[in-house]
């Protein structure tokens, strides 16, 4: 596309671009580590700035033109608008609210890119129609989906299910494909085109909309990761049309990475990625008809003692917990055990809370060191030899259906196997059913004492009696 | 049919940087403890913010004298959306990242 002469200014963008790409690569490798983590952000950062400071000095357009002052000033008064807003929010959100942030963060960045698709089909000299039109596909799903998914997380959209809802994705997933072919490979005007692509966009909205709406509950972290995914494919498509290797880099690493997560979800779920899009879920589970037993309360200071007098306690935290906004206060009882002799660990499900990591991030803010937070796999052998389970607001991901009941909609799904440990404590508002509405017979077993209440009140009343003992 | 085939063809190298992109980035995250998913998820977020380098270029080259032409006022205006919302993206990603990890960190005794 360069139709002027290479110049010094040239050459040296495109090796920042690379320097760019390169940062992103190592601060991604550094942030899959606890240690470098922190460093590995910076660095990512690093390559960041990098890459916008050399495009807004260096970058000419094909005539061989730099950036104007009017147009820099422009530029310039964005990023610091967009920046200090991003800046002011990042700072200021609730580490509870970390779900939210993220969605409306990923939201940002696929209407960016939709956006810069939607200017690119009109110019003339843009010759990757195919990849533009991805890119502002997309892009667009990639927005109004994570709008949703907000709308979700922050409990001010229900989930909406429905068997006619899947055929009208189909559908409405066919007419994409449809105008997109159509634009592509018809010989019809340019204002046609650019009428159709705006019919385009209009699509993709409706179905980010109503692919995201279905989906809910537990299956949340396995949408925000993949629309996590789309976004930075859709980054990478735009990459395309500039032919800006830091771009397609930086995007298809997003998109790849968001891939093994959404795949990571799944895999902690024992469902297809097409199961949980598509998938009915939730209700039955009644197959296997067995006793169920009655459910047996315990008082707080039955609880108390119970906890204070045993060697080894295990948490197993769940959205119960986010939602009650009781990390702090379990974080304390965890402390005030501690100092009484108890060894307390915290059992991570990959897929408890509302997005990958979100009990990790929660406890994390609560000053629990991440030493004591220890992955299913590894608690699970240690079960037997725990003598409390305390169960705070999580329900399918200790159900042992899983294990035994193949009727069960959730059998096959790793689980914490709370119930071979001596004694469980669920703490739970009432005897309603999970997310999944699948009847839990851990509740019912011999071993298991309900603890009923909001999370955050019987914690406080457990810290109390514990205190008094 | 022809147009996609041609597309690979002028696009060679870029798509051959593509598939081993992907490659890359499969091996670089696999094994990532679950403590980390949250912060990887927004870092990730943050780096897919690189589209602001595409409004930097397209408000950037703006015809700003013409604007009264065509649709360049349109565009300037989406394009100068697309930077807003493209920088909240990275500096608040990344931002929000660095105060996640920056409790991960503190907590260590």
């Amino acid at each position: 596309m360069m139709t002027t002469a290479i110049t010094n200014g040239d050459i040296i963008l495109e090796f920042s671009y690379l320097l760019s790409a390169i940062f992103f690569v190592v601060g991604l490798k550094l942030l899959s580590n606890p240690e470098t983590a922190r460093r590995g952000n910076l660095w990512a950062a690093s390559g960041m700035l990098l890459a916008m400071i050399t495009t807004i000095v260096l970058h000419r357009n094909a005539d061989g033109e730099s950036i104007r002052v009017a147009n820099l000033v422009i530029i310039l008064g964005a990023i610091v608008l967009g920046g200090i807003f991003g800046a002011l929010v990042a700072r200021r959100i609730k580490m509870t609210a970390m779900p939210q942030l993220v969605s409306i963060f990923n939201a940002s960045g696929g209407a960016a890119s939709a956006l810069v698709a939607l200017i690119e089909f009109s110019n003339p000299e843009n010759e990757s129609a195919l990849v533009t039109l991805l890119g502002l596909v997309i892009g667009s799903i990639a927005f109004s989906g994570s709008m949703i998914a907000y709308g979700k997380l922050d409990g001010r959209i229900k989930d909406l299910f429905s068997r006619w809802l899947t055929y009208v994705n189909l559908l409405i997933l066919a007419g994409i494909l449809f105008l997109l072919v159509l634009v592509l490979v018809s010989g019809m005007p340019f204002e046609t085109k650019q009428t159709l692509v705006y019919v385009l966009l209009a699509v993709s909205l409706v179905y980010g909309v109503s692919f995201v709406m279905p989906i809910g509950g537990a299956d949340m972290p396995v949408v925000i990761s993949l629309l996590n995914s789309f976004t930075g494919i859709a980054a990478a498509m735009a990459g395309f049309i500039y032919q800006n290797q830091a771009m397609i880099l930086g995007g298809i690493f997003v998109g790849a990475a968001g891939m093994i997560l959404t795949l990571l979800m799944c895999k902690a779920m024992n469902r297809s990625l097409i199961n949980v899009i598509i998938g009915a879920f939730g209700g039955g589970g009644a197959g296997v008809d067995r006793e169920k037993g009655i459910v047996k309360e315990i008082s707080v200071t039955d609880a108390a003692v119970m906890l204070n007098y045993s060697s080894r306690v295990v948490i197993v935290p769940g959205y119960g917990l986010a939602v009650a906004q009781a990390q702090h206060i379990c974080s304390e009882m965890d402390q005030l055990l501690e100092a009484n002799g108890v060894e307390v660990k915290y059992a991570i499900h990959p897929v408890a809370g509302r997005m990958p990591g979100h009990m990790n991030v929660l406890l994390a803010e609560a000053d629990v060191p991440y030493e004591k937070l220890v992955e299913m796999d590894e608690i699970n052998p240690d079960m037997p030899k725990t003598d409390v389970v305390v169960v705070i607001g999580a329900n399918d991901v200790v159900n042992p259906a899983a294990l035994d009941d193949p009727s069960s909609p959730i059998y096959g799904m790793p689980i914490i196997k709370v119930h071979e440990a001596k004694n469980v404590i669920v703490m739970k508002r009432g005897m309603g059913k999970g997310y999944a509405a699948i009847e839990n017979y851990l509740f019912y077993a011999d071993n298991t004492r309900m603890l009923f209440g909001n999370a955050k009140d019987s914690l406080q009343k457990l810290v109390t009696e514990i205190k008094a003992l | 049919m022809e147009g996609i085939l041609q597309f690979f063809f002028s696009n060679k190298e870029t798509i051959f940087i593509i598939a081993l992109t992907i490659f890359l980035g499969l091996e670089v995250i696999s094994n990532v403890p679950s403590v980390l998913h949250t912060p990887l998820m927004s870092g990730a977020n943050a780096i897919s913010g690189v589209i602001i380098i595409g409004g930097i270029i397209l408000v950037g080259h703006a015809d700003l004298a013409n604007l009264s032409e065509g649709s360049h006022l349109l565009n300037l205006v989406l394009g100068i959306f697309a930077l807003l919302f493209g920088t909240l993206n990275v500096i608040g990603g990344f931002v929000v990242t660095d105060r996640m990890l920056e409790m991960f960190k503190k907590k260590k005794k």
